[in-house]
């Protein structure tokens, strides 16, 4: 039963590399296909990278945007607005007041391709040949901005970061926006423009990319034996946070309930994930307890899982931890094994993930699981797996550098 | 190499369009920036960066204010050709 103060998702968008849109997204995750490649280009050769592959997005920003918005966006705003205007039109554009609608769109990274762009102009031409575009593109408020100013919106525009748990942050602070009465609709999500040689360096210099170069569908495998680290991605996601009493004043289709919010931080390391899974545990109780959700009434986990060696560890101990015995029937997805890691986009993307989940009552399979790992003792669905009819209930776990931790809690509505 | 007063304009129309999304057509040495063009301060500065690169030239800041239309530019350009 709703009540006043009850979120719904009542629109979604995304451009990720499995399809420009969510529906060729979602169409190819139940297909299981990977969205890795080889990358055309030099890099890896020309800086030495050892990794050559990353999952890019399937349909480029310039067969979408005009020339005009390209040329002022960074490529992560890019994404960002391809996704808004789906998710604003699959939600039927609602009528609402400017002052009553918010945005809230979130990068890990922010403008890398911009920021290094203008650096490398400085340097080869000097300063009057950098654009005065520069700043505003780069800011990592700039998506959540351009969100903004398409919309109209004057409740507020925020850009929450919390590097690979930003997009679920966006989300969970949208849905505050909405309980606390700041706002009626809410434009929440997250995106990443990082595959560049720079940031690719950088992850792989710090060991947590993997470098199966010779197979790079194969290459993100959360659960499997043989994972060797994550797989670049990059995209964008977005959803349509609404009141229910609002979606309901106008009719509006209604996906599911965002019905729970769990946010800690692990107070222990920067990159490594607390080995207890303390944060992460306390996130999911905590969304839980919001949502007044019982554990018992989960059936689906969109995992964070990001196909690292100890991150997949922890975060399936603290899955079990959570849900206790109710772990051995609850359809677990790693859909990362497809998409690759969205960084400040890839708790958006789960989040729509989950919430066609639930809404198709179809969990998404786990690709390149081909010899399980037995430290890892969870329900992983490897196929699309049917859910239960009936009242039911979903997590989506973001974990990023920094010890952030988001869960949010879907039901249908 | 100077250019002549009409590739200064093909190669202006080019960059205002890239920045506007106008038709290169449209825009001619008569139309003003702002009023025609709805260019705000920020895309004239745009376009000034992009065209200083282009035609090899300098356009001062205190000399941008009067440009008003893009024949204004065009004549500028070609006079501080050396």
């Amino acid at each position: 039963m709703s009540t006043a103060r009850d979120v719904v998702i009542t629109g979604m968008g995304a451009t990720t590399p499995l399809g420009g849109d969510v529906a060729s997204t979602w169409d190819a995750a139940l297909a299981g296909r990977s969205g890795a490649r080889t990358l055309d280009n030099d890099w890896a050769e020309k800086y030495e990278i050892p990794v050559s592959f990353a999952a890019q997005l399937a349909v480029r920003p310039d067969e979408v945007l005009p020339r005009p918005e390209i040329k002022r966006m960074d490529p992560s705003a890019q994404f960002a607005m391809i996704a808004a205007r789906e998710a604003w039109a699959d939600a039927g554009a609602p009528e609402v007041e400017p002052e009553r609608l918010g945005t809230v769109v979130s990068s890990g990274i922010g403008g890398i391709w911009t920021t290094l762009d203008a650096w490398d102009t400085l340097r080869a031409k000097g300063a009057r040949r950098v654009l005065p575009m520069t700043v505003p593109m780069l800011m990592p408020n700039s998506p959540a901005a351009y969100v903004e100013l398409e919309l109209g919106a004057r409740a507020g525009a925020h850009a929450l970061v919390s590097a690979c748990a930003s997009g679920a942050e966006a989300i969970g602070y949208g849905i505050e926006m909405i309980r606390s009465g700041r706002a009626d609709v809410v434009v929440a999500g997250g995106t990443e423009a990082a595959i560049h040689p720079m940031p690719l360096a950088a992850f792989a210099a710090s060991r947590t990319l993997s470098t199966r170069n010779a197979d790079p569908a194969g290459a993100s495998r959360p659960y499997d034996v043989d994972r060797d680290g994550f797989v670049l991605g990059e995209g964008a996601g977005i959803v349509v946070l609404e009141s229910a009493e609002h979606a309901a004043a106008r009719g509006a289709r209604v996906y599911a309930r965002a019905a729970g919010v769990g946010l800690t931080a692990d107070g222990y390391h920067m990159t490594s994930p607390e080995p207890e899974g303390r944060g992460q545990i306390a996130a999911v109780r905590a969304a839980l307890a919001d949502s007044q959700v019982a554990a018992a009434d989960v059936v689906h986990v969109n995992a964070h899982a990001t196909s690292t060696v100890v991150g997949d560890l922890i975060e399936a101990r603290s899955v079990r931890a959570v849900l206790g015995e109710q772990a051995d029937h609850v359809a677990l997805s790693a859909t990362k094994s497809m998409t690759g890691h969205l960084l400040g986009g890839a708790g958006a993307v789960e989040t729509i993930f989950t919430v066609l989940a639930l809404h198709e009552r179809t969990a998404p399979p786990t690709i390149n699981v081909d010899n399980p790992d037995p430290e890892l003792v969870l329900d992983l669905a490897r196929e699309p797996r049917q859910l239960p009819q009936g009242p039911i209930a979903a997590v989506n776990n973001s974990f990023g550098f920094g010890g952030h931790n988001v869960a949010l809690v879907l039901t249908t509505p | 190499m100077a250019h002549s007063e009409q590739d200064i304009l093909t190669g202006l129309a080019e960059i205002v369009a890239e920045e506007t999304g106008l038709p290169t057509d449209s825009v001619t040495s008569e139309k003003s920036f702002t009023d025609d063009l709805d260019i705000d301060s920020l895309s004239m500065m745009t376009i000034v960066t992009l065209a200083e690169e282009k035609f090899e030239v300098r356009i001062p800041d205190d000399e941008v204010k009067n440009l008003t239309t893009v024949g204004d530019a065009v004549s500028f350009i070609a006079g501080a050709q050396a």
